[in-house]
């Protein structure tokens, strides 16, 4: 399943790209992509996983860049 | 600006107006340090504090941190007035860049503020406002001037005209009527509308188009991947040279601990990669928007990179070189005007409506006098043969195919057209002249084919599953390297395949189609390009670039857009890199103080920036035509 994570106020590209590296590492991810420009983080994740994915996700972009909003729209 | 850029504006003002006071009070005063302080908390009190936070969570080599060590080294070995100025100007210059991705990114959103925020729905004859996704298949809603087609549909009352720039980057209003289909995401500029809907507003134009821009820079070109690697590497070995720096020189030359540092502090300056991997994404990102700007969506950066690079283009041929629809293309009487002849084709086909009639009298255009015409025969297989007034008399009139005029035993002087259908025309056993009927090239597909070359473009190859003399008569006029006809479309396939592996290393390949029935080809080519993608959803579907109009010399301000990026991309990847490496080797030894490390931070950051939003403008070529 795609998930799609907005993250509002991302302002550091350097963070983006970390977090986006921090995402491909968790389990349970097959593809992950975040645009520093559109601040969405597009998620593959495996089947019955995306809940442990988004969680992770947001534990990560949270620890990177605390400012940034997090809002899963689907 | 954002409130918290704004509250950024008015501390570094306040920094500032300490600095300046702290400097004139340098020497005078021994409390001038005080103001040195105050000037760099008002600038960047956050990012000491940023950094512990950051450690606390086990992240080091974050800029907050090499911001402070660079800073505390500084003031450490004595350079408060350079610690300062390197924390203010540092806060400058993000607060600087951060307002060019604001911008940016808001010029884009505005670009594709296609979105429609609501519907008016008819029930029951009342309006009621409601959002678009409420509306259901073939429900009725009302469109007023200045607002949004929210759903595709189809117009059952009312003229108007209709602004689809946002969508095709075509300026000039379409016309619409009773019938007329509305793509949703046009702006209705003149008349009310009453539209039956034709699809839900997820499977809508509208709909698709956002998606797929939204989406698009999640595919990511390989530029930008460098760069994040590049990054990654970059940091931790300009922080280790750094502290070698800092503990070899003085160790084994002896003396000067404070030089050292001082250099090395500089080094953590230059060593932040955020003006690498901040102006690339930009580039790219800009590049999109000039390209959808211009009715040209591509599915991801990756695709602007291979565009740059087309040196096989190859072609369907109906719907995409030819307009698909068969139109009159020649009319060759043999004496008098052509007018009189297409009049006389026109009045001999006015009763019938096989698709060549409807042509005849399409290009004739206007109604015919019904009075001229007597009795009239179709003769099955071989044309109409009628009684036509001119001027006072009656005449026996044949059009129809060669084998009519042989049976009516009628000599024909025209030769006959490889590419469509000729109808000749006889007014008892003379011949009176010709009328050819194809499948019309379309208009801009000499301009397009042009353009092509002249942008370097090798090979234009057309495949169709046509005949193959009527592809190689099309394929000899418009100048083509390559024609294949009587394809299905998995031969299609095997063709596209083969050019594949002929074309040189590092050279792409784009298959050009209408989205109908090339799916497979679409996917198979280097970037698949469909055209026509409005009202198309398999066209949007299934191509990595779509053009949002039947226009193929897009095709051209494509690969200039492209073009224009990734020399945009480049030029920053190679002056960022450089101006760094330039700024470590000048401080290593000794030739640059503090401030040029800023420079190599965050001026060429801002200067990338800077360029990077030079991608976003593209204007089009004066016209190739000429």
């Amino acid at each position: 399943m795609k998930k799609i994570i907005k993250l509002e106020g991302l302002c550091c590209a350097n963070c983006a790209a970390k977090i986006e590296e921090g995402v491909r590492k968790t389990g349970g991810v097959k593809e992950v992509s975040l645009s520093f420009m559109t601040q969405r983080l597009t998620i593959e994740a495996e089947d019955g996983r995306e809940e442990e994915v988004v969680e992770a996700a947001r534990r990560i972009a949270r620890k990177i860049e605390p400012e940034a909003g997090f809002k899963v729209l689907r | 600006m954002t409130k918290k850029q704004k509250i950024m504006v008015f501390r570094l003002a306040a920094s500032a107006v300490f600095f300046i006071a702290a400097v004139l009070l340098e020497g005078k005063s021994y409390y001038a340090w005080i103001l040195f302080l105050l000037a760099y908390g008002a600038a960047g009190y956050d990012i000491p504090v940023k950094a512990c936070r950051n450690i606390a969570t086990g992240q080091v080599f974050d800029e907050n941190f090499l911001m402070t060590i660079a800073t505390f080294g500084a003031i450490i070995v004595g350079s408060l007035e350079e610690a300062v100025a390197v924390m203010l100007f540092y806060q400058v210059g993000e607060l600087f860049s951060d307002y060019a991705v604001n911008k940016s990114r808001k010029s884009i959103q505005e670009l594709m503020d296609i979105n429609p925020e609501y519907a008016n729905l008819l029930r029951d004859g009342a309006e009621e406002r409601v959002e678009p996704y409420e509306v259901e298949l073939g429900d009725r809603i009302l469109i007023r001037p200045g607002e949004k087609v929210p759903l595709d549909g189809v117009v059952i009352k009312g003229n108007s005209s209709l602004d689809t720039k946002a969508l095709t980057g075509e300026s000039m209003p379409t016309e619409v009527e009773a019938g007329s289909r509305v793509v949703s995401g046009s702006i209705n500029l003149s008349g009310v509308l009453e539209v039956e809907t034709t699809s839900l507003f997820d499977d809508s134009t509208v709909a698709k188009i956002l998606e797929l821009v939204e989406n698009a820079s999640s595919r990511k070109a390989k530029a930008e991947t460098f760069i994040t690697r590049f990054a990654r590497v970059y940091t931790p070995i300009v922080v280790v040279l750094a502290l070698a720096l800092a503990i070899f020189p003085p160790l084994f030359q002896g003396g000067g601990w404070g030089t050292w540092i001082y250099r090395a502090c500089s080094f953590l300056v230059v060593s932040c990669p955020c003006a690498l991997v901040i102006s690339v994404p930009l580039s790219f990102f800009g590049g999109l928007g000039a390209a959808s700007r211009n009715g040209i969506l591509l599915k991801g950066s990756n695709y602007l990179e291979a565009v740059a690079n087309l040196d096989t283009v190859v072609f369907d041929k109906t719907g995409t070189l030819t307009t698909g629809r068969f139109q009159v293309t020649d009319v060759a009487p043999t004496h008098g005007d052509r007018e009189a002849l297409l009049e006389l084709a026109a009045l001999l086909e006015h009763h019938s409506n096989h698709p060549i009639a409807l042509s005849v009298k399409e290009a004739y255009g206007k109604a015919v006098d019904v009075e001229r015409i007597g009795q009239v025969e179709e003769i099955s297989g071989y044309g109409i043969h009628g009684q036509v007034r001119i001027g006072k008399d009656w005449h026996e009139l044949y059009i129809g195919n060669r084998k009519l005029m042989e049976r009516q035993q009628i000599k024909v002087d025209t030769p006959s057209e490889i590419v469509g259908t000729t109808l000749y025309l006889a007014d008892g056993r003379e011949y009176l002249g010709a009328v050819v009927i194809s499948d019309a090239v379309r208009s801009d597909v000499p301009e397009a084919l042009g353009g092509l070359r002249s942008q370097g473009v090798k090979k234009l190859v057309m495949l169709t599953g046509d005949k193959e003399e009527v592809g190689r008569a099309v394929g000899e006029r418009l100048g083509l390297d390559l024609v294949y006809g009587n394809l299905l479309p998995g031969d299609k396939v095997f063709w596209v395949e083969e050019l594949l592996k002929k074309k040189p290393f590092g050279k792409t390949l784009a298959f050009v189609g209408d989205g109908i029935n090339d799916a497979p080809v679409l996917a198979r080519a280097d970037i698949g390009i469909a055209m026509g993608g409005i009202g198309s959803d398999a066209a949007v579907e299934a191509a990595d670039v779509v053009i949002m109009e039947d226009e193929p010399s897009k095709i051209v301000d494509t690969i200039q857009i492209a073009r224009k990026t990734m020399g945009i991309v480049r030029q920053n990847i190679i002056f960022a890199i450089g101006v760094k490496v330039l700024v470590l080797v000048l401080v290593a030894f000794g030739y640059a103080s503090m401030w040029a490390a800023v420079f190599g931070d965050v001026g060429v950051s801002v200067l990338a920036v800077i360029n990077a939003m030079r991608a976003l403008t593209y204007k089009k070529m004066p016209s190739r035509e000429q």
